[in-house]
């Protein structure tokens, strides 16, 4: 039970180990568009409340795709992908652990970001603080869910790397907007974000249900 | 025959064009608020429903693609020519939603474009919608109509999703002209009448391209078919 699940993520743990490649890669590229925003919109005083919400938001997500078109690139050199589809283990069990790895690394790069960006934005959580653990888990589990998903279903096209962030951002947008409002309420204090927690909570149960349904489909075409 | 009766159903949507712009422009009162730029609206509601309808013809197709593809491979291509089909046309007639309504905005509300529910949602959709082009025109070989079908169920999914999210977010667009309350309907019948023929009209047109949109792709899967055999019995 679930112990293709554990080979995978152990494996995926231990390359990601000895390489830091996506964890290195996306805290860099993360770093850039913090400062980027920051000189962008010179953030000082309660505005840089009002947008370190959205740019933490936006910043992870355009991270993320540099480590998610990744994820599946390691497994077509060797033809491995081809012998993880004639393996008599479920595909949701791949994906799964796919998933597991990507949202820690994602987790760990959010993790090292979040000092730099308190001291950049010159932040003091206004709101309940502890509500940022449930809304940041919750957001990045959303979109590295669906980054996997749709990073397995665009490795068949022709200009793979393009077409990620094109099919995953449409679909990932209420997420985002539901992400970067429960942050900014929280950190601004004016609101409460218990619906737009809510609201990704219900987005991760559906569109999680929905691609280990389907990633056989995706794993499998022909 | 197919040819005549094509063509004999294109002569009739241009009469119920032209009829309906007839309707719209020179019968139908003008609104009391707004005036003249309120007819629009013949336009502009028409123009999303059709696009809502096809909207969800092409996610229909994608399930009967997904659903047919391990056993009846005829009905799979029928199905994956429809998806292709109604997208393709329902984004043309998204667009013009999305032309038109910051026209009509602009002279109603006094901006062009607004971050609310609906406005959101269309825009959303759209940008759903293309994203489904650009991957059946990026990914090649034969996969490309699984991906496709899988791709438009995660979009017609996310539709509801980014609706609410908008909902709770911040509303400006009008309310439901129809079934939005006691008070929702147009009392006018002239205004009614124009509507309706616009509707007509309107969907008349869109049912035509997207039918022989339908017939192209179908010759398409056809000659790719052929020329498979060919390369196999070569």
């Amino acid at each position: 039970m679930l112990h293709a699940l554990w080979t995978h993520l152990v494996k995926d743990l231990r390359i990601e180990w000895r390489s830091r490649e996506a964890v290195n890669s996306m805290l860099f590229f993360a770093l850039l568009v913090v400062v980027l925003f920051s000189l962008a919109f010179d953030p000082r005083g309660a505005f840089s409340r009002e947008i370190a919400g959205g740019v933490l938001c936006v910043a992870t997500m355009f991270a993320s795709v540099s480590a998610l078109n990744q994820a599946w690139a390691r497994e077509i050199r060797h033809q491995v992908l081809d012998a993880q589809r004639m393996a008599p283990t479920p595909g949701a069990e791949l994906f799964l652990a796919k998933v597991l790895a990507n949202f820690l690394f994602v987790s760990v790069v959010q993790l090292l970001l979040a000092p730099v960006f308190l001291v950049f934005y010159n932040l003091h959580v206004e709101g309940q603080a502890w509500q940022l653990a449930l809304v940041l888990p919750l957001g990045t589990w959303a979109l590295v869910a669906n980054g996997t998903f749709f990073a397995a279903l665009s490795i068949r096209s022709r200009n793979r790397e393009l077409l990620l962030p094109l099919i995953l951002f449409p679909i990932f947008m209420p997420a985002l907007l539901a992400m970067v409002l429960a942050t900014t309420s929280i950190l601004t204090g004016d609101s409460d974000p218990t619906l737009w927690i809510k609201l990704l909570l219900g987005y991760d149960i559906i569109f999680t249900t929905v691609c280990l349904l389907l990633f056989d489909v995706v794993l499998n075409a022909e | 025959m197919k040819k005549i009766i094509i063509s004999l159903y294109a002569v009739a949507t241009i009469v119920l064009m032209v009829w309906g712009f007839y309707q719209a422009i020179y019968v139908a009162p003008e609104e009391q608020t707004m005036h003249e730029v309120q007819r629009i609206f013949y336009y502009h509601v028409p123009s999303a429903m059709v696009a809502f309808l096809f909207f969800a013809v092409s996610l229909i197709g994608s399930i009967g693609f997904l659903g047919f593809r391990r056993s009846r491979a005829v009905w799979a291509q029928i199905s994956d020519a429809w998806a292709l089909a109604g997208a393709e046309v329902g984004v043309v007639f998204c667009t013009i939603v999305l032309i038109t309504g910051p026209l009509w905005g602009r002279r109603a509300w006094g901006i062009w474009w607004t971050w609310d529910a609906r406005l959101t949602t269309t825009l959303v959709l759209w940008l759903i919608y293309v994203s489904y082009l650009l991957l059946r025109r990026f990914a090649a070989g034969p996969q490309v109509q699984t991906l496709a079908a899988v791709l438009g169920i995660f979009g017609a999914l996310d539709v509801p999703i980014v609706y609410m999210s908008n909902r709770w977010w911040r509303t400006q667009h009008p309310a439901p002209v129809f079934g939005g309350g006691p008070d929702s309907g147009i009392k006018d019948p002239a205004m009614l009448a124009a509507f309706g023929w616009n509707v007509l009209a309107w969907l008349a047109w869109g049912v035509l391209i997207l039918v022989l949109r339908y017939y192209v792709e179908r010759q398409q899967q056809k000659i790719a078919e052929h020329e498979a055999q060919e390369a196999l019995n070569a």
